[in-house]
């Protein structure tokens, strides 16, 4: 302990050891309380998930019980595949993948694009309209939603994944801005070089950015996948079809049709949170980085 | 190439800053067109929408201000500012302090961090409607674990998602559950504060929480003023919980006496469930007003608000 402190903070602890005995005493209870809540609130953090997980193991019996067991009494493991034939699960779970993986091309393809474009060509106006573009992020999505169902609905798209994914393809203001930033990282040096060389400004973007930027493109992409994962309206209002339905409307459907499958339904939301709980263990440090970046709701 | 050469006698511009204008505008034309096609165009249309009468089955039929004026008698529209209302401005500064303080905690060097971020992080992860599911299960009146746990310090059962009183003190009990994201963003900002700062303030004789009033805080405005502006605009919008945990078979939502109906909510069912398109958009422009004076005076009253670079 006394080790990984003078490393991590050289010069805080060196003011310590120079004598402020009744701060360090101070210190260390205000450190112990500090661990105790902190633990406190971790344990209710983690409880709703602990009992996700518990009631999905209980049978539709034991779960009524009242006081409820902690533990259920004799495992059901076969809640789990029960609970995706009660709705077309696994249907619903690749349908949400695919609109993902449009999705996440969409936005990185083109933000990179566009990010490019403010960051690395000098234009007159630049940065008027880059302030400009970032001001779309403050518009509420429900001015823009019924002229946009309006026009979908023309193009016969209502009841395809089209509208949730087309869009994509025209950038993403938040991630505009934080490639834009890893772009202005880069030195000019670089790609001054490389036009002196005769190198077409498209050339510089996909051969010598792209290749730099590729941590910051996966970020855009592990952030693109968590909103695609986790949306909810989009798919209310244009995936009329049930067959298209994604993950979070099936799951809605399951609280609707069978209310009390309590045991059911904690199954099916366990497994659906599956998915970003183990990419998070993967990818833990892009989502930190990410977030420390630009300050994302993921 | 010809107005080109024109202009470049005009305003003095050079060939290769044309030539860097157009590079520019090409890489930035998805932006462009997405602005025009997915913002400014649907904003105006929706201006236009407010002012008639439209089910999509028949064109728009021009009706001035009917639409406005009906909001001012419609009983459901009050009852839904009303609550969108009291989430900006009860459940947004609970959960921001909420978050700030969890942030602090996590700053004060203790060992085990990731394990705490972790935790902390991963509810702003999974999937909306799967925890929601698992909080109504958690506030199930008759078999919810909830009252399980406060029958153990002698509190008498709550009807959580029932009884009108407390349906919104409950949503934002869950929302602090949801705050990772937030308290990330927090301790990024905790972590940007310079040490040599707090060091000179601990010899200037300051205690704690001196030091966190005087230093820290002014330190991270600006992070706080960013989860400010973001969060007004985002509560404003406040959907998904809400619905999925009031919407019935039948489509209905909102919860007992209305008391978990939102703007949004109320916005959702006019437009998609009763097709009255003007109507909706005049709901949608008038939000639109409330968040641009919402953000506005979040703007205006930002003195306290420090810029390092300003020094």
């Amino acid at each position: 302990m006394k080790a990984a402190k003078t490393v991590a903070y050289p010069v805080a602890a060196q003011n310590r050891s120079r004598g402020m005995e009744s701060r360090t005493n101070q210190e260390r209870l205000a450190r112990t309380a500090a661990y105790l809540i902190i633990t406190l609130v971790a344990v209710a953090y983690v409880f709703p998930l602990y009992w996700m997980v518990v009631t999905a193991l209980k049978t539709d019996v034991e779960i009524f019980r009242v006081p409820p067991s902690l533990l259920p009494e004799n495992p059901q493991w076969q809640n789990f595949p029960l609970s995706t034939t009660y709705i077309p699960f696994w249907q619903y779970m690749w349908n949400t993948m695919v609109i993902s993986a449009l999705t996440i091309l969409g936005v990185v393809v083109s933000s990179a694009f566009i990010a490019y474009g403010f960051a690395r060509v000098r234009w007159p106006g630049r940065n008027l309209v880059f302030m400009v573009y970032l001001s779309t992020i403050m518009l509420p999505a429900q001015v823009t939603l019924i002229p946009l169902y309006i026009v979908f609905r023309q193009f016969g798209w209502v009841g395809t994944i089209l509208p949730l994914v087309v869009p994509a393809f025209f950038g993403n203001a938040l991630y505009v801005f934080l490639l834009r930033q890893f772009f202005m990282t880069i030195p000019n040096e670089l790609t001054d070089a490389a036009r002196i060389d005769g190198a077409s400004e498209l050339g510089i973007f996909s051969r010598i950015m792209l290749p730099l930027l590729k941590p910051a493109l996966a970020t855009v992409a592990l952030f693109t996948f968590v909103a695609t994962y986790r949306d909810f309206l989009g798919p209310l209002i244009y995936l009329t079809d049930q067959s298209q339905w994604t993950i979070s409307l099936g799951l809605q459907m399951f609280k609707n049709m069978y209310g009390a499958q309590w045991q059911l339904m904690m199954a099916a939301a366990t497994i659906t949170m599956i998915p970003t709980v183990v990419l998070f263990f993967l990818t833990q440090r892009t989502f930190i980085e990410g977030i420390a970046l630009t300050g994302i709701k993921g | 190439m010809a107005t080109a050469a024109t202009s470049r006698r005009r305003s003095g511009w050079t060939r290769s800053q044309w030539q860097s204008l157009l590079t520019g505008l090409a890489f930035i034309s998805p932006a462009i067109l997405g602005v025009l096609f997915f913002a400014a165009w649907p904003i105006v249309q929706s201006f236009y929408y407010s002012f008639t009468y439209y089910t999509i089955l028949q064109p728009p039929y021009f009706i001035a201000l009917d639409n406005y004026r009906d909001l001012f008698s419609d009983r459901i529209f009050a009852i839904a500012v009303r609550n969108t209302l009291y989430m900006v401005l009860i459940g947004l500064p609970v959960h921001l302090v909420f978050d700030f303080l969890m942030a602090l905690l996590l700053n004060m060097r203790i060992r085990g961090l990731s394990i705490y971020r972790t935790i902390f992080y991963l509810p702003s992860i999974t999937p909306v409607v799967a925890s929601v599911i698992v909080w109504l299960w958690l506030f199930n009146g008759q078999y919810g674990v909830l009252n399980e746990i406060i029958g153990w310090f002698g509190v008498q059962p709550i009807g959580w998602l029932t009884d009108p009183r407390y349906t919104k003190p409950s949503l934002i009990f869950m929302g602090l559950w949801f705050g990772g994201n937030t308290i990330l963003i927090y301790l990024a900002g905790l972590r940007d504060v310079p040490i040599s700062l707090l060091e000179a303030a601990e010899l200037d004789g300051a205690n704690a929480l001196r030091k966190t009033w005087h230093v820290t805080l002014p330190m991270v405005s600006p992070v706080i003023f960013y989860t400010l502006i973001i969060n007004v605009i985002g509560y404003f919008q406040y959907f998904t919980e809400a619905w999925v945990l009031t919407a019935t078979r039948d489509g209905a939502a909102g919860g007992p006496l209305n008391s978990m109906l939102f703007y949004a909510m109320y916005l959702y069912q006019t437009a998609f469930q009763q097709f009255k398109m003007g109507y909706a958009s005049a709901q949608a422009w008038v939000l639109f007003l409330i968040v641009l004076i919402a953000t506005v005076i979040v703007f205006r009253t930002s003195g306290w608000v420090y810029y390092r670079s300003e020094e």
